[in-house]
């Protein structure tokens, strides 16, 4: 008789705890992102180039809006490109 | 209502003494074509037109030769050179006009600085200048 406790999986059975998402501009007091800094900008776009939503970064409505104008004009001054396929 | 006209005519004197003045930020790049001195001469060029038309030069940075992220007019490197200036902002548009006709010019940007964006150059600034000072020592 296999009691509770003796039940065994194949896989054991992942737990999931979500992460809660933050926009990191909020949490460390960023207020200006600098469109000359093409490393940092780095971070929100994925290995083609294209600007990453919101839902998978995290950041809040505000700061998406100033990282997209921030991107965009360091792709216009040849910082970042606007198409690549192996950015990172 | 006395301390209000001279409230009014006291900001309206104000106004014409000291034009509005914003602070922008231009970034432009130049072909790799040019010599050093050639390219020194194109800057100075619009350093000349920015305090000819009574803009007070804030910061400049030279950035060097650097790879562009994608070619341009077929070069794959240029010139990086920054200027930030106060200016009335109707030189920003002469300013812009003389760039499009300067054919050593391959891309240039200007930026209306913002108080936050203000606040970042000059931290930036005074950031770079304490890590000079402590390097110079270093390397002494």
């Amino acid at each position: 008789m296999a009691t509770q406790s003796e039940i065994r999986y194949l896989t054991p059975p992942t737990v999931e705890v979500k992460k809660k998402k933050y926009c990191r501009f909020k949490k460390s007091g960023i207020k200006y992102i600098d469109y000359k800094d093409a490393d940092f900008l780095l971070k929100f776009v994925n290995e083609q180039g294209k600007i990453l939503p919101r839902r998978l970064t995290g950041t809040s409505l505000k700061f998406q809006r100033k990282v997209s104008q921030a991107v965009k004009r360091a792709r216009h001054i040849a910082l970042m490109p606007y198409v690549a396929d192996l950015m990172k | 209502m006395l301390v209000r006209v001279i409230l009014f005519t006291t900001f309206a004197l104000l106004k014409t003494i000291l034009p509005m003045l914003n602070q922008y930020e231009t970034v432009f790049i130049m072909t790799p074509v040019l010599s050093e001195d050639q390219m020194k001469e194109t800057v100075g060029k619009f350093k000349a037109m920015l305090s000819e038309n009574g803009a007070k030069l804030v910061h400049e940075e030279n950035w060097g030769l650097r790879k562009l992220a994608y070619p341009i007019q077929k070069k794959t490197t240029g010139f990086y050179h920054l200027l930030e200036f106060q200016g009335p902002g109707e030189l920003v548009s002469k300013l812009e006009l003389v760039f499009k006709r300067d054919e050593r010019i391959l891309r240039f940007l200007t930026v209306a600085l913002d108080k936050h964006s203000l606040a970042y150059n000059e931290k930036k600034r005074t950031k770079g200048f304490e890590k000079s000072k402590t390097e110079t020592p270093a390397e002494a």
